[in-house]
């Protein structure tokens, strides 16, 4: 999906969503919750947690929330990494202090839905989104990276 | 040469536009100062104490005469007619306008250049050999890899908000001219049972706590040298420290866990991702291997150098070395003459460089991490025409690695994180040495206008580091440190110095070295032997 769809959900969050299911509506647990627990689906990460110790679980999570506090902080982007390449489906949501301009390296690390403390502008992000026409590495998106392109 | 196909120019023509884009958000006020410093960063436009500064990437050192061209080009129009190339090899601007740098950057995409991730929290130009290509010693060409280094990292989604900047070098000789032990990540490349791999060093680095890399992997093919790096790194990005911007370089987790456990945690992460793709195939390198070939060297050109002009014989003993082609030789041309701004070039001698590069020396050009610029390929035959030339654009102080080869920081006279000036004082150790440099011999002087290091002070024979001394600028001195093979730190001497004391000081230094050499010892030889007592006992008596 190229173009998010923009979704107001009953907690009265503005979400941007790349993807067409129904927003999962059951409110996210945090990691230790979720470890002491085995019925949650849905989980948050804060920025330190490691997202590998969701693996075990990934099939009954049906969406997980990446905390950003800071849009300087990058750890988010190497968890939503390992959770896609783990196999994970669900829907992965960045949260907190997310800008514009990161919106599209998230894409490619896998997240597919934001949650942004300030809204963003949809028309700079469309353009974003489009500008580069191809990347040189492969990542958790099914983007082609250039040298696919040039070897086939 | 690498020469971009159309997707290489597509990503950097983008580029030009993204940033065009973010600095009218920004004077639309659409975007903070706040907001937009990172992203401004991301393309090596810094604020400094009296305007903007860019850097522009020369990757791994490399250009042609038209890209070099251009860098005048650039200083011509938008600068003040000059360029400061950096100890990173690219060259840095320090009058820019910020309503210009988009049309910068559409200038350099036109040349194949950039100054994508010249600063930032991010993985930066990827540094090399300025000899590579040309040196006898070299296993292969170090450059296709750092080519293929420099694509991986660029807009790498995962690794562009790291913890701190992240530096990677790649050399392919024994003989260290790029500090790799000194870099976040240094790639060593050698042959083993035929096939070319890596050894990895990570954690290196000089900053206010230099360390010299660790070895972390003993040998890596290239099949699989990208997901083991994404490995390196994705540990880096996770566990790096983030609450102390001092503490947030990569050698400081390897120094807080242990380069053992570091190594575990990489290997744990790498068995997860190794087979997961995201290695391009060899053709990519080999691609990119061919596109180095070099120039079809004249096989007959001759060996002997007339050298009756005994100035010429002094510049071609100190500046020329050895190439592994009969007939031909390397040349370094100094950007470090007595009284000058290290590493400074104006615009004309940018285009006389160019100029020489084009006519002699098949079209090529480095930049060093010294800050002095290299031909490569030069005909033996050629030297002194081109030796006229540099003479008469004052291009060729025969001073490399002597004292007067400074390394220096731009310094309170221009960066806003210095505490005291480097420029004046590179130009009186310059002036003061002049006259009787060669006969002290290789001696790497660097200096730093505060602790960062910028101007790897660490790694000098001799260092300076530039402080603030309440409300003064006050130098200490150190002695005994190498950012080559054989990499070291040095050792603070002792209370510092003003100016003129610090001058002084290395006077005594480099008179008592002369008076314990043995036979062809160099300063940093007797240092090893003796110690650093003797030389205290000299400066502080």
């Amino acid at each position: 999906m190229v173009d998010p769809i923009t979704v107001n959900t009953n907690a009265g969050e503005t979400l941007l969503r790349f993807r067409d299911d129904v927003v999962h509506d059951e409110p996210a647990v945090t990691l230790d919750a979720f470890l002491g627990q085995t019925n949650a689906t849905a989980v948050r990460l804060e920025a330190g947690d490691d997202a590998r110790e969701l693996l075990p679980h990934l099939g009954q999570i049906a969406l997980v929330e990446i905390s950003f506090p800071t849009f300087r902080d990058g750890r988010g982007y190497s968890a939503a990494r390992i959770l896609r390449e783990a196999g994970f489906e669900g829907e992965l949501r960045a949260a907190g202090d997310v800008l514009v301009d990161q919106i599209p390296h998230m894409r490619r690390c896998g997240f597919d839905s934001f949650a942004p403390e300030k809204p963003v502008d949809a028309a700079t992000l469309t353009k974003l989104l489009a500008l580069y026409p191809q990347p040189y590495q492969k990542a958790a998106d099914a983007r082609v990276p250039v040298w696919k392109l040039r070897h086939g | 040469m690498y020469r971009y196909d159309e997707y290489d120019q597509s990503i950097v023509d983008a580029r030009v536009e993204e940033f065009r884009d973010q600095v009218e958000r920004r004077l639309s006020g659409a975007l903070t100062e706040d907001q937009f410093k990172p992203l401004r960063l991301m393309n090596g436009l810094y604020l400094q104490l009296h305007a903007y500064m860019l850097r522009v990437a020369v990757p791994y050192g490399t250009l042609d005469s038209r890209q070099m061209r251009m860098l005048g080009h650039i200083a011509r129009k938008y600068d003040r007619g000059y360029g400061h190339f950096t100890t990173r090899q690219n060259i840095q601007y320090n009058w820019i306008k910020l309503a210009d740098a988009p049309d910068i950057l559409a200038e350099l995409a036109t040349v194949q250049m950039h100054a994508i991730q010249t600063s930032g929290n991010c993985i930066r130009n990827i540094s090399s050999d300025q000899f590579a290509g040309a040196a006898a010693d070299e296993v292969a060409d170090p450059r296709p890899w750092a080519e293929l280094l420099r694509q991986w990292s660029t807009f790498h989604p995962e690794f562009t908000y790291l913890p701190r900047k992240f530096k990677i070098a790649v050399i392919a000789a024994d003989e260290d001219r790029a500090a790799m032990r000194l870099h976040d990540i240094g790639i060593q490349l050698l042959e083993r049972d035929g096939v070319l791999g890596a050894k990895i060093f990570v954690g290196g680095g000089m900053g206010r706590t230099p360390m010299i890399a660790h070895e972390v992997k003993d040998f890596i093919t290239a099949d699989h040298l990208m997901s083991y790096l994404e490995a390196c790194l994705r540990v880096y990005n996770r566990y790096g420290r983030r609450d102390n911007i001092y503490k947030a370089r990569i050698k400081i987790l390897l120094h807080e866990i242990g380069v053992d456990a570091y190594r575990d945690q990489v290997e744990a992460e790498f068995a997860a991702i190794r087979d997961l793709g995201i290695d391009p195939p060899l053709a990519e390198l080999a691609r990119i291997t061919a596109m180095f070939a070099g120039p079809d060297f004249a096989s007959d050109a001759p060996d002997s150098v007339d050298r009756s002009d005994p100035d010429f014989a002094v510049w071609l003993d100190q500046n020329v070395a050895a190439h592994k082609q009969p007939g031909h030789a390397i040349v370094t041309i100094s950007l470090k003459p007595i009284g000058g701004i290290p590493g400074d070039a104006s615009a004309d001698q940018i285009d006389l460089m160019a100029d020489l590069a084009e006519r002699y020396g098949h079209d090529e050009l480095r930049v060093t991490h010294a800050q002095n610029i290299v031909l490569p390929h030069v005909r033996k035959a050629d030297l002194y025409a081109i030796w006229t030339a540099l003479r008469d654009a004052r291009l060729a102080e025969a001073n490399l690695d002597l004292i007067s080869d400074i390394i220096a920081c731009p310094g309170l006279d221009y960066c806003s994180l210095a505490n005291a000036r480097s420029i004046p004082l590179a130009q009186k150790i310059g002036e003061r040495f002049a006259g009787r440099q060669r006969e002290l011999g290789e001696l790497k002087l660097k200096i730093s206008g505060c602790i960062n290091a910028c101007g790897h002070h660490h790694a000098g024979h001799i260092g300076i580091l530039g402080v603030d001394k309440k409300g003064t600028e006050n130098y200490q001195l150190l002695l005994g440190g190498s950012g080559a093979e054989d990499v070291s730190l040095g050792k603070i001497t002792g209370p510092g110095f003003d100016e003129d004391g610090v001058v002084d000081a290395i006077e005594r230094v480099t008179d008592r070295y002369v008076a314990l050499r043995e036979a062809d010892e160099r300063f940093l030889d007797t240092y090893r032997r003796v110690g650093m007592q003797p030389f205290k006992e000299a400066i502080y008596g």
